[in-house]
């Protein structure tokens, strides 16, 4: 199991969806994607791709600037 | 939404793929402008497979769909929309996709004659050759106005259970969309992109025209979604932003443009795009003191910021709206 990051800085959604989306593809079920980003949108957005793919939302949290989101990659 | 529904209901399984040019008019305006955050800020194409209860593949096409958006072989529409030849592009890209993933055909929500270029009876079969996705491709809720596709003919699905909408009146969608029980149905009745917007379009064209050729990257088609563009010469412009939403999205620029803001009153914050000469420079410091809070004053105070963080001071006289010609603004 492993736990990576994703850099989402500046870009708006869907691009981050889409880096999470390509990045859960190269992982294994049980490993862990940090995606840290700009746009609030991502804050909705990657839990609802997350839940329509079903993926794991551990957890999704503000701060300063930034929005993370914790996915937990489950067996598709 | 409608079609997807339609095919599940003959037990078909279905996923959603959804392409992403760069010009849909999805979350990043709602994320750039204040005034529309009181707008859900939900990406439609996830909202609908999640209520659909199937998976969408967000696809990046960034890159590729230039060559649709620079040479149409259909032309464009009102303006700079490629309807045609980017409905050709996408239903071949489905194909592929079809085909990599093991899937057996294509569908898609187009109604006969809804649109004026994209969706008539006579373009729909042109899609289908140039793409090469041919009898493959089915349109549930018109299938029956149209000759039968390989999974109609093959038995994978019944005819019957198609629908024979056709034009553009969208009551027999609203019909059938309160039958499935789908409460929030909101179908873009215009363009789900910003080429089929007037404005967008003049800026894109000015875009090409002042680079003399035509190409563009992600962050060119992004920043022309935001602010007042305007241009007083053919070798620069500036981009004020209208509100605080837009002045924080600009900043995320700073980098790649040089900037300009007030200091002695509240204004918005303007990116340079350009090389300007001192004079020029005066010229759009002035322009930016009239979008400033300091218009109507004799005398506005200014920075202006280079990429790499050199500050400069300027003090300017703002410039009458009258000396501002309306060729100016994009
Ligand atoms: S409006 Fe739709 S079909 Fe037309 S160019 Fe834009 S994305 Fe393509």
């Amino acid at each position: 199991m492993s736990r990576e990051r994703l850099d989402c800085h500046r870009l708006l959604c869907p691009m981050p969806v889409i880096k999470t989306q390509d990045r859960i593809a190269t992982m294994q079920p049980g490993d862990e994607l940090e995606v840290v980003c700009t746009d609030p949108g991502a804050l909705n957005d990657i839990p609802a791709w997350s839940r329509i793919n079903g993926h794991q939302v551990l957890e999704s949290t503000t701060r300063d600037d930034e929005y993370i989101v914790v996915v937990r990659v489950c067996e598709e | 939404m409608l079609a997807v529904r339609v095919m599940q209901e003959q037990g078909i399984h279905v996923e959603g793929i959804n392409f992403f040019t760069g010009f849909c008019v999805e979350g990043h305006t709602h994320a750039i402008r204040k005034k529309d955050q009181k707008k859900p800020k939900r990406n439609n194409a996830l909202w609908c497979a999640e209520q659909l209860g199937i998976k969408l593949h967000i696809i990046d096409i960034i890159d590729e769909y230039k060559q649709v958006v620079f040479n149409p072989k259909h032309g464009y529409g009102a303006n700079l929309n490629p309807c045609l030849d980017c409905k050709v592009f996408m239903v071949k890209k489905a194909k592929e996709w079809m085909q990599e993933h093991d899937f057996d055909f294509v569908i898609s929500g187009e109604v006969v004659g809804q649109r004026p270029m994209s969706q008539r009876k006579d373009t729909m079969p042109v899609v289908q050759r140039e793409s090469g996705i041919d009898d493959l491709l089915l349109r549930p809720l018109s299938g029956k106005n149209l000759p039968p596709t390989l999974p109609e003919r093959e038995g994978w699905i019944s005819r019957d259970g198609l629908y024979d909408f056709s034009g553009r009146s969208r009551k027999p969608q609203m019909a059938l969309a309160k039958q499935f029980g789908f409460e929030d149905y909101a179908q873009p009745a215009g363009g789900c992109c910003f080429l089929t917007d007037a404005q967008y379009s003049v800026k894109l064209a000015d875009l090409w025209n002042s680079r003399g050729s035509k190409e563009y990257e992600l962050d060119d088609i992004m920043l022309l979604k935001v602010g007042r563009h305007i241009r007083p010469a053919k070798h620069f412009k500036l981009i004020v932003a209208r509100e605080e939403g837009e002045s924080n999205f600009l900043k995320g620029y700073k980098k790649q443009y040089p900037h300009m803001r007030c200091t002695s009153h509240g204004g918005p914050l303007t990116l340079i795009d350009g090389e300007l000469s001192e004079d020029e420079l005066q010229q759009a410091a002035r322009i930016v003191a009239r979008y400033s809070q300091g218009k109507n004053t004799p005398q506005v105070e200014l920075e202006y910021v280079t990429t790499t963080g050199e500050v400069t001071p300027m003090s300017v006289e703002p410039m009458p709206p009258a000396e501002i010609p309306r060729e100016w603004v994009l």
